[in-house]
């Protein structure tokens, strides 16, 4: 009976809308504007002349200006790099002399006294502990640097500049304008990046933009880039300009990310994603001089603290995996060295080597942890006495003593630049991916955005590595 | 760090400070739901840290919130659970945050919807608002961002306006903890019953299309004859809603 009503009422809303004609969302549009602007009539009296908005006007003249609009956004990016690799330095060295320096010894110490088995202290005082020190020292100086900054920059309202910015951009490559905020996230981590693609409406543009967010530069990557620039890029030219030209490596790499999301949106809109750009408004909202303490306070809780817990989290169970796999003998050789022999021949062609690719398998979980899985493996099989033994991690006191192990391990130029290549096009971390999947509910659109930029990787490192033979 | 009340009403009479406990994320057992709904970039995120005393991180751009938010807080020994709904510009496309914020203001049935507009920008804001007070009659207006709105020298009647919309409106300038315990009064209110609102409902609606409305909602009425939003439901079916009509079939709405 009761669903028999139903079904009158909705036949009857049918009929209805027949008659009205089907200008009846526009009529509602406008009866509500019209009840708003009568309500504003009534209750709001501004003085035009006065209005801040000017203020605001005149600064996004300027920001969003096709002259200017781009190199400000460089300067910007620059300075705040260019102040977390300055900044960082110092309590990141103070944090590895008492973690690795000196606590770490006196768990040795303790452990012996204690007569724990060589194995089980190994396990976890040369493999957990050690990770998850390295992770420390070396990431929340950076972070505790970036996150505040970027977050500074975000509350006074300079994102949706940057969108505005970068709209044409997207546009063209058939994608959605909003992606320009998804991307100034992933900036600081992939998988925030990816849910934050929940503000593009259209499903099509979303996948677009879930698929290639990849391509920004994330938080634990930004150290590799900056280390190894530092050691490799900035040490081909003097000294004085050497900072200069390290800082400009990593921007340069980060805009090549840009490029690529820009060319495989593209490429995906006219392939596998067809379909029309949806249009939105983007508003921007006035600038506001952020509260300064409280934003720092919260960046430091909320980002901080929250992507450094995950990175530790990852870096214990990764830890006891390099010391395990370095220290399990098959035959007369470990694991590890197994496994990099075996790549090795792949690695060349790429303009790598066994150990690079071994450690990014090692470093699934996190991309932290990378540049310490290097050094350790390259320790273990060139057989350079600076570490402190089979599977374990270490801090090395001075970026030349890194180097120094790098070199010694046959790197040149070429493994530095493609090595920088590699650390851009890769899988994602193993959270991204579970992100991904959860937000895409979709294996295969998982498998894609996890293999392609892979792919991407091997194609662009071997391209260049072949170039590079070629010529030099 | 963290700016005092610094409001004359924390003093007020009408204002039990001590009664007020900010409850952060331990939201079980409340007695009343709050939705927090309002434009994008309106600073909803940081009303809703304001109300919990958590601090969710809120940012200058629109589109910031894109998960539901859930904090609590408690006053004069009544627990509300607050739900931060993500910004939008209207409730009537189909995107999912607009889909997220109809559907917890309709299904989700709140005992109060605080409604936060920018001061700045009334006339744009009160297309949500207009919207809002079609589907729930217990809303309160929380006029924010009035620190700028001073500043740009807008004046805003707040009793006309009141009046108008026929909801209690609160100025406030969360950022400073301005308006914030007059608004939590509020709320507490309008959830126990002692204000009772009449909101505006929208009313240049061309002739032919009111009577279609006005034919469809007796009918709904006649079918749900204790819900508050028929008129709105009407909107929703003349537009051809099939969520709205496939919620009708099963139910939801009783």
């Amino acid at each position: 009976m009761k669903q028999n009503n139903i079904d009158n009422i909705i036949e009857l809303s049918n009929e209805l809308r027949w008659q009205i004609g089907d200008e009846f969302h526009d009529n509602l549009t406008e009866s509500i504007y019209a009840d708003a602007a009568d309500i504003v009539k009534d209750s709001v009296r501004s003085n035009d002349s006065k209005r801040r908005f000017r203020l605001d006007a005149k600064i996004d003249k300027i920001v969003t200006s096709k002259r200017f609009g781009f190199p400000i956004m460089f300067l910007i990016l620059g300075t705040v790099l260019w102040l977390t690799i300055q900044g960082a330095n110092y309590p990141s060295s103070l944090l590895a002399n008492l973690l690795l320096d000196t606590i770490h010894p006196a768990l040795k110490s303790g452990a012996a006294s204690l007569g724990m088995p060589w194995w089980l202290d190994g396990f976890l005082i040369d493999g957990v502990y050690l990770a998850v020190a390295w992770v420390i020292a070396v990431m929340l100086p950076p972070m505790a640097i970036f996150f505040p900054m970027f977050t500074l920059l975000e509350d006074f309202g300079y994102l949706p500049r940057v969108a505005f910015n970068l709209d044409a951009l997207f546009n063209k490559s058939g994608a959605h304008g909003k992606q320009a905020l998804t991307m100034s996230m992933g900036f600081g981590c992939n998988a925030a990046g990816v849910v934050a693609a929940r503000i593009i409406d259209s499903p099509r543009e979303r996948l677009i933009a879930i698929l290639t967010n990849n391509f920004s530069l994330c938080n634990g990557r930004w150290p590799t880039q900056i280390l190894i620039a530092t050691i490799f890029i900035g040490a081909v030219v003097p000294k004085s300009s050497s900072s200069l030209v390290s800082l400009l490596a990593v921007i340069g790499v980060a805009v090549l990310g840009m490029a690529f999301m820009f060319g495989v949106s593209w490429g995906l809109s006219k392939t596998v994603l067809k379909g029309e750009v949806s249009t939105f408004n983007l508003e921007l909202p006035p600038y506001r001089p952020p509260r300064f303490w409280k934003t720092i306070y919260t960046s430091l809780i909320d980002r901080t603290l929250i992507v450094l817990w995950r990175a530790i989290v990852f870096a214990a169970p990764a830890g006891a995996v390099i010391w395990l796999i370095s220290n399990i003998h098959i035959g007369n050789e470990s694991i590890a060295a197994w496994a990099i022999n075996g790549m090795d021949g792949f690695g060349f062609l790429l303009g790598l080597n066994g150990v690079i690719l071994l450690a990014y398998i090692v470093a699934i979980p996190a991309n932290e942890i990378v540049i310490p899985t290097i050094l350790m493996l390259t320790v273990l099989v060139t057989g350079v006495g600076v570490g402190e033994g089979a599977g374990v991690m270490f801090e090395l006191d001075s970026i030349n003593a890194t180097a120094d192990v790098l070199k010694a391990g046959g790197w040149t130029l070429l493994t530095a630049i493609n090595l920088m290549l590699f650390s851009l096009l890769h899988n994602p971390c193993s959270t991204t991916i579970y992100t991904i999947y959860k937000e895409t509910n979709s294996v295969k659109w998982t498998v894609v955005a996890s293999v392609m930029p892979v792919i991407l990787g091997f194609i662009v490192t071997f391209l260049v590595a072949q170039l590079w033979r070629l010529i030099f | 760090m963290e700016t005092k009340i610094n409001s004359g009403c924390e003093t007020c009479e009408h204002f039990n400070k001590d009664g007020l406990k900010k409850l952060g994320v331990r939201t079980d057992n409340f007695d009343f739901v709050v939705a927090l709904a309002g434009n994008p970039n309106t600073g909803k995120s940081t009303v809703f840290n304001a109300l919990t005393g958590l601090r969710q991180h809120t940012g200058n751009w629109p589109g910031k919130t894109v998960t539901r938010a859930e904090g609590g807080f408690e006053y004069n020994t009544k627990k509300y659970k607050l739900v931060d709904l993500p910004g939008t510009y209207s409730l009537m496309s189909t995107s999912e945050d607009e889909q997220a914020a109809r559907d917890f203001i309709l299904f989700g049935k709140p005992d109060v919807t605080v409604i936060v507009v920018d001061a700045n920008r009334l006339e744009r804001n009160l297309n949500l608002v207009l919207q809002i007070l079609e589907i729930t009659d217990k809303a309160v207006l929380c006029l924010n961002l009035m620190d700028e709105a001073e500043r740009n020298a807008i004046e805003i009647d707040v009793r006309t306006l009141s009046r108008d919309l026929g909801i209690p409106v609160v100025p406030a300038s969360a950022r400073f903890n301005r308006g914030i315990p007059e608004l939590i009064q509020t709320i507490s209110e309008i959830a126990s019953g002692k204000i009772i609102c009449k909101p505006h409902r929208i009313k240049s609606v061309p002739e032919n299309i009111e009577k279609a409305v006005k034919t469809l909602t007796v009918e709904i009425e006649k079918e749900f004859p204790n819900i508050s939003n028929s008129r709105w439901i009407a909107f929703r079916l003349l537009e051809g809603d099939k969520q709205i009509i496939e919620a009708l079939k099963t139910g939801e709405f009783v």
